[in-house]
């Protein structure tokens, strides 16, 4: 029988959460490097058993860990992020010239066809390869030397590179608060912006190439051209691989958030989690409600049954929703009040996995068969 | 033999118990005593002094011999107290809260 395995990243460590498909219950593992801020776990596709995650401290850096038995056991691997060259300087908040800086590891990105292949977005904003199961790890330096480059500023939460998709041998997106969504044809050489479309109240020019908040895309493999994104403020999404992009926020009660996903087989099916505002990050009145548009977008039906519909003001960041790819698709997303919620119907109704972790960083699924 | 005692994660990253003991040849500096630590902890590499620079992570502290040791070079000699045993190098992240 088919099973999933949920790997959360949280706060002050990881947890695995486990059940069979059907989903009802769970046993949980955790919390693995305790203390930690654990901002990412995810499986690869090619080995189910070969995770890797995340780790880091603002006392001791970065560590990146690795298991090769489905989360059991760890065991650490490299962790030395060097810019390519020169690093040269992005803006920093004060408008004046910053040198590139390592921060931390926000995302790892594994390759479908190869366990040892991983990517990882930095930040200071960067894309980073390992080829040898995270070992050692390379810069892509095209990204950060496109001649954007020097204008890039952070983000409040800081310049980091959040989102990677691998659509294929060649072509590879990432997003990068503030600086935008970026596609690669060529295996991660070469890169230039795709924001063309996106409009963005807080930037000077609303329309420009590059400086936009992208809060997350999220991409159908089956239909790899279309792209639906949450930008800072905006539903958006591109029907021709990001050259272009339109506004899909509709019938939401805002348009302000920061995970974005589509359903396991319905690619015209995605999910968001409406957030009052950049100043209020929690929902609207108080209702904890995913949104679900059949119709790739405008159109958004609220999804609340298990969810609290009073008094909650968590918030859902941007890697913290992942679905299965059982029958009928499982949604889940954890919060910034360390609930894990789940659905087994694709939204229609929730329940609580875990009620109190640590805050939620991210969460992923993995369906093993 | 030289005794360095590390914080709690970096105990649990290095999946050690206690103190760790050390031999280093020649002079003992706090150059010496990282290198050597990080040769047999090598997943301690980066989580107390940058990779490529050498220098110490902003929230870490080296103390010994009630002595603020972090703001000296690493080609200084240790205290001989610590260089025979008698006393620990302690590497100490910075308290705080969260």
């Amino acid at each position: 029988m088919s099973s999933v395995r949920v790997l959360v990243g949280t706060r002050k460590g990881a947890f695995v959460l486990s059940s069979d498909g059907r989903r009802e219950r769970w046993d949980v593992s955790g919390p693995h490097f305790a203390g930690w801020e654990i901002y990412h776990v995810k499986g690869s596709p090619a080995d189910p058993d070969r995770l890797y995650a995340s780790q880091s401290s603002g006392w001791f850096g970065q560590v990146i860990q690795r298991s090769d038995d489905g989360g059991a056991t760890w065991a650490p691997v490299g962790n030395e992020f060097s810019y390519a060259g020169t690093p040269g300087t992005h803006q920093w908040y004060d408008g004046t010239p910053h040198p590139w800086e390592f921060a931390r590891v926000w995302h790892l990105e594994p390759s479908p066809d190869d366990p040892d292949t991983v990517y990882a977005g930095v930040e200071d904003a960067g894309l980073f390869r390992s080829t040898d199961g995270g070992q050692h790890w390379q810069e892509l330096p095209g990204l950060r030397g496109h001649s954007s480059g020097p204008s890039w500023q952070p983000g409040a939460g800081g310049m980091c590179l959040h989102t990677i998709i691998l659509d294929g041998p060649e072509r590879i997106y990432v997003a990068i608060s503030a600086a935008g969504a970026f596609r690669s044809d060529d295996a991660g050489q070469t890169w230039r912006p795709v924001n063309r479309g996106l409009h963005s109240e807080g930037i000077p020019d609303p329309s420009a190439e590059v400086g936009h908040c992208v809060h997350r895309i999220a991409m159908h493999p089956a239909r790899p051209s279309v792209l639906y994104m949450q930008k800072h403020w905006d539903v958006m999404r591109s029907d021709d691989a990001g050259e272009s992009w339109r506004e899909v926020s509709g019938d939401l009660p805002t348009d302000f958030g920061f995970p974005i996903d589509v359903h396991a087989h319905e690619p015209d099916t995605v999910y968001v989690v409406p957030i009052t505002s950049d100043s209020h990050h929690f929902p609207p009145e108080g209702r904890l409600r995913v949104y679900r548009s059949r119709t790739g977008g405008d159109e958004w039906e609220p999804l609340t049954k298990g969810l609290p519909q009073e008094h909650c003001y968590v918030n859902v960041l941007r890697d913290a929703m992942a679905v299965d790819s059982l029958q009928d698709c499982g949604v889940y997303f954890g919060t910034t009040g360390g609930q894990v919620y789940a659905s087994a119907d694709a939204g229609d109704t929730w329940d609580p996995i875990v009620r109190d972790l640590p805050a939620v960083l991210s969460v992923e699924v993995q369906t093993l068969r | 033999m030289i005794r360095v005692i590390l914080p709690a994660h970096l105990r649990t990253l290095a999946r050690v118990d206690g103190e760790v003991e050390l031999d280093i040849a020649g002079q003992v500096t706090q150059g010496s005593l990282l290198d050597a630590l990080e040769a047999r902890y090598p997943m301690l590499r980066g989580t107390i002094r940058d990779h490529g620079s050498g220098k110490r992570r902003a929230f870490v502290r080296f103390f010994a011999c009630q002595q603020d040791l972090s703001h000296e070079p690493p080609e200084a000699p240790l205290p001989d107290a610590v260089a025979s045993g008698a006393e620990p190098y302690l590497i100490v992240g910075a308290m705080a809260g969260g």
